[in-house]
């Protein structure tokens, strides 16, 4: 009833390759952008904004970065927290090196340096596909994990190994408060989605795709092989930097090499796959689900008050994550994203459905 | 059924946090009930610990409430939350439980040192302080740049030290640590090498030769690493491990022939969960403490008669006395008695974060105190100061001998001199970086 788009035509180009073509769509995006931009600030406590909203827009944002290199290349990817890591580090060093550099620049090298360590991870991939190339990213996990332990001079020869982040102040503004750094994570993760999901429409994306559905048949179409790979290591491990990045200055304010092992890459992993391979929108969903379902869990089952040990909620706390990514993955492996493309095209027909 | 499955989970998804957030707030207004927030970790790679530890914690204030109806009459309630020993996991707990409570949360206890180091630059601005009962950030010692952060007891540097203390005391005087070869058997990670910097100044000053030998996380095979510590051929072996790599060293140095009575370890290799997976190769191990093990003491006894006879213990009784079960109750005796102290500036009310901090940064505990308390020679004395947030605690060793830990030594004093050089330059270094103007304290 509400969402059909008869009687919309798209009479130029422009129209047609808008990315959302549907009027129903962009009222609804602006909604959204309105809710995230003012009512969430407006509205959200400390708590809220602080150590839930923001974790889930850095973890979209590391999600957006594998699912470029995984859901739209189809390169199999096991590194992605050693590439926040490079990002993390990266944004550090700068800043405690050359103090007069505004944290925003100090990001977007972030972002370069992790695509320069992605690009020369990424080159086994020219090789090896599909589990081959995910051990071989494992390699990035591990080796830099051990840089970052053992070589002093990433931590500024801190004793413990512990990167705290310098304050952030642009233009006279600290970035102190809840709500002045979910908006700055905000404007950083829409600015950087947009962008992906323009270049994921583009030539380069569509090359992307290309190499993901067959690679062979890409290349005799003339795509070459190695700059679309090399691309999206790239542009995959920029994304992870910057997120890195803001997971050390915007959410923790310090960072151990530790908090960028192995596990973090597979929950980074598992974001991709249950939000939906090859989605932009995916990438938001499986970063909300995987962050916010614990402390939902956590958080509810304070209802049963004393009736439960503390221990016992803490391992319920697993078995019911557990089961309901089972569940869903049951119900549709094609993750998140996929069940919200089923609800509009069933909207479309609501009320009556043919 | 598919798609009621899918609405339903997508409703329970969306609505449900709302709900448990509109709960937090309907618990305040209560009457004078002091909050405690636990943050604890009952599950992760970790839990071996935690799980005793906490238990110790939520049993001490239990026995508090049952036998004192709470500190100076002011009951004790708290809330637990699940950490899973993970910063990013510690943080939301942070958040979630700082406002809970009539006056906010009082203290918090993060016990691990990557969780510390994730709070530390919120506290100043949420006026809550921390104590970090024998672990890191070791510089955090110094109050004058952390006003909020209490490494209580001793921390890693002091305790290692100690440790070089306690070697000479075997080898009869710190004269003779001249020429000795101790080999530093560490975790790799950033706890393991933090003490790195001690060892290398004190092998200086004493003339010790000291040799690091990294095992890599989770030390599941420290084959390669014994067999270079054999051939290295050390006089005495310090382990600073963690979890399941303690009771495998143990093992392997048995293996190769380090004696057990030569390796000397690390409170978090300092449990019955690391000596007696490992059997005969731990007979003889000692380690160090900063608190004593069993439950030969009046505290301990309140806690077996109030709580566990009560049938209200948290875990099960066995683990009464045991290494992490007694930190867990050290923890939160000291917790209790900082508040205690506040109160006695402050009045017997529930206490602000901030006038906890004033608690825990003037809290002296005699001699007398703690024999009033029920704990003579369980824990040492302590003073905190402005300045000294480590309150110049004593080092216990102690060794196991195939049943239970016996006390091996006297309680040792740390080189503080020495200790507190470093810990001063290092929090310089911090206050630079951060921008931090260190307070005086000349009162």
């Amino acid at each position: 009833m509400f969402y059909r788009e008869t009687g919309q035509y798209k009479t130029t180009y422009a129209a047609d390759r808008a990315i959302f073509p549907i009027r129903q769509d962009r009222v609804a995006f602006a909604v959204l952008l309105l809710v995230a931009f003012v009512a969430i600030p407006l509205l959200a406590n400390e708590y809220w904004l602080r150590s839930v909203l923001t974790p889930v827009l850095v973890f979209s944002l590391a999600a957006i970065g594998l699912n470029i290199l995984t859901g739209y290349t189809g390169q199999l990817s096991l590194g992605t927290a050693a590439f926040m890591a490079v990002g993390a580090f990266a944004a550090y060093n700068l800043e405690v090196r050359v103090p007069e550099v505004p944290f925003l620049v100090s990001f977007v090298v972030a972002g370069l340096a992790a695509a320069g360590v992605g690009i020369l991870f990424g080159l086994p991939s020219l090789r090896i596909k599909g589990f081959y190339l995910a051990v071989a990213t494992l390699a990035a996990q591990f080796f830099i994990e051990w840089l970052f332990t053992h070589v002093g001079w990433f931590t500024n020869y801190s004793t413990s190994g512990v990167i705290t982040a310098p304050p952030m102040t642009l233009l006279g503004f600290s970035f102190e408060s809840a709500e002045s750094r979910y908006l700055l994570t905000l404007c950083i993760v829409v600015v950087m989605a947009v962008m992906a999901k323009n270049m994921v429409r583009s030539e380069l994306g569509r090359a992307w795709m290309a190499v993901r559905d067959m690679d062979i048949a890409a290349e005799a179409i003339g795509i070459n092989l190695m700059k679309t790979k090399l691309t999206a290591f790239a542009v995959s491990s920029f994304y992870c930097g910057v997120a890195g990045a803001l997971w050390a200055y915007v959410y923790l304010g310090t960072v151990e090499p530790q908090a960028f092992d192995v596990l973090r890459s597979f929950e980074i992993l598992f974001m991709v796959i249950i939000g939906g391979l090859g989605s932009i929108l995916g990438s938001f969903l499986g970063a909300a689900f995987i962050v916010l379902l614990p402390i939902f869990i956590a958080n509810a089952s304070g209802i049963f008050g004393d009736a439960l040990s503390a221990e016992t909620i803490a391992h319920l706390e697993f078995v019911i994550f557990g089961g309901l990514i089972i569940v869903f993955l049951v119900v549709e492996p094609r993750g998140l994203a996929r069940l919200w493309q089923i609800v509009k095209e069933k909207l479309r027909l609501w009320p009556f459905p043919y | 059924m598919r798609k009621c499955l899918i609405v339903a989970l997508a409703a329970l998804f969306l609505a449900g946090p709302v709900p448990a957030v509109a709960q937090d707030q309907s618990d305040e207004g209560a009457g004078a009930e002091q909050f405690i927030p636990i943050t604890s970790y009952r599950t992760g790679p970790y839990a071996v610990g935690g799980i005793p530890f906490q238990d110790g914690f939520v049993d001490y204030l239990k026995m508090v409430n049952a036998r004192d109806g709470g500190i100076e009459g002011v009951r004790i309630t708290w809330e637990e939350c699940e950490t899973a020993y993970k910063p990013d996991r510690f943080v939301e707990c942070y958040e979630r439980l700082k406002n809970r409570g009539e006056r906010g949360a009082s203290v918090f206890n993060p016990l691990g040192t990557p969780l510390t180091y994730a709070v530390i630059d919120r506290l100043p601005a949420d006026k809550i302080p921390l104590i970090t009962l024998g672990y890191g950030r070791t510089d955090a010692s110094d109050g004058t740049v952390f006003p909020y952060v209490f490494p209580l007891m001793v921390n890693y540097w002091s305790q290692n030290t100690a440790k070089i203390r306690y070697i000479a005391g075997l080898e009869g005087g710190l004269e003779n640590l001249e020429g000795l070869k101790i080999a530093n058997v560490h975790h790799d990670s950033a706890y393991g090498k933090e003490t790195a910097p001690v060892l290398a100044k004190q092998a200086e000053r004493y003339g010790f030769e000291v040799e690091h030998f990294p095992v890599v996380h989770p030390g599941i095979d420290q084959k390669a690493v014994w067999l270079n510590v054999r051939r290295y051929r050390p006089d005495y072996v310090i382990l600073r491990g963690w979890g399941v790599m303690n009771q495998t060293a143990l093992k392997e140095a048995a293996r190769v022939g380090v004696p057990a009575d030569k390796i000397v370890g690390v409170w978090w290799s300092c449990a019955e969960q690391d000596t007696v997976p490992a059997g005969d190769a731990a007979v003889g191990y000692t380690c160090s403490t900063f608190h004593n093990n069993g439950t030969d003491f009046p505290l301990m006894q309140d806690i077996l008669t109030h709580v566990h006879d009560a049938g209200d213990g948290t875990g099960p009784r066995e683990t009464v006395g045991t290494g992490f079960y007694n930190r867990g109750v050290i923890n939160a005796f000291v917790t209790v008695e900082a508040i205690r102290t506040g109160m006695g500036r402050f009045g017997a009310r529930a206490l602000s974060g901030e006038e906890v901090r004033w608690g825990i940064e003037n809290m002296e505990l005699t001699d007398a105190d703690i024999a009033a308390a029920g704990a003579t020679n369980l824990v040492p004395p302590i003073n905190v100061t402005c300045a000294d947030h480590e309150g110049g605690g004593k080092v216990l060793f102690v060794r196991w001998t195939g049943e239970s830990f016996e006390t091996a030594s006297e309680w040792l004093e740390p080189d503080r001199d020495l200790v507190r050089g470093m810990i001063e330059e290092s929090a310089a270094q911090y206050a630079a970086e951060k921008g931090i103007t260190p307070r005086t304290c000349e009162s």
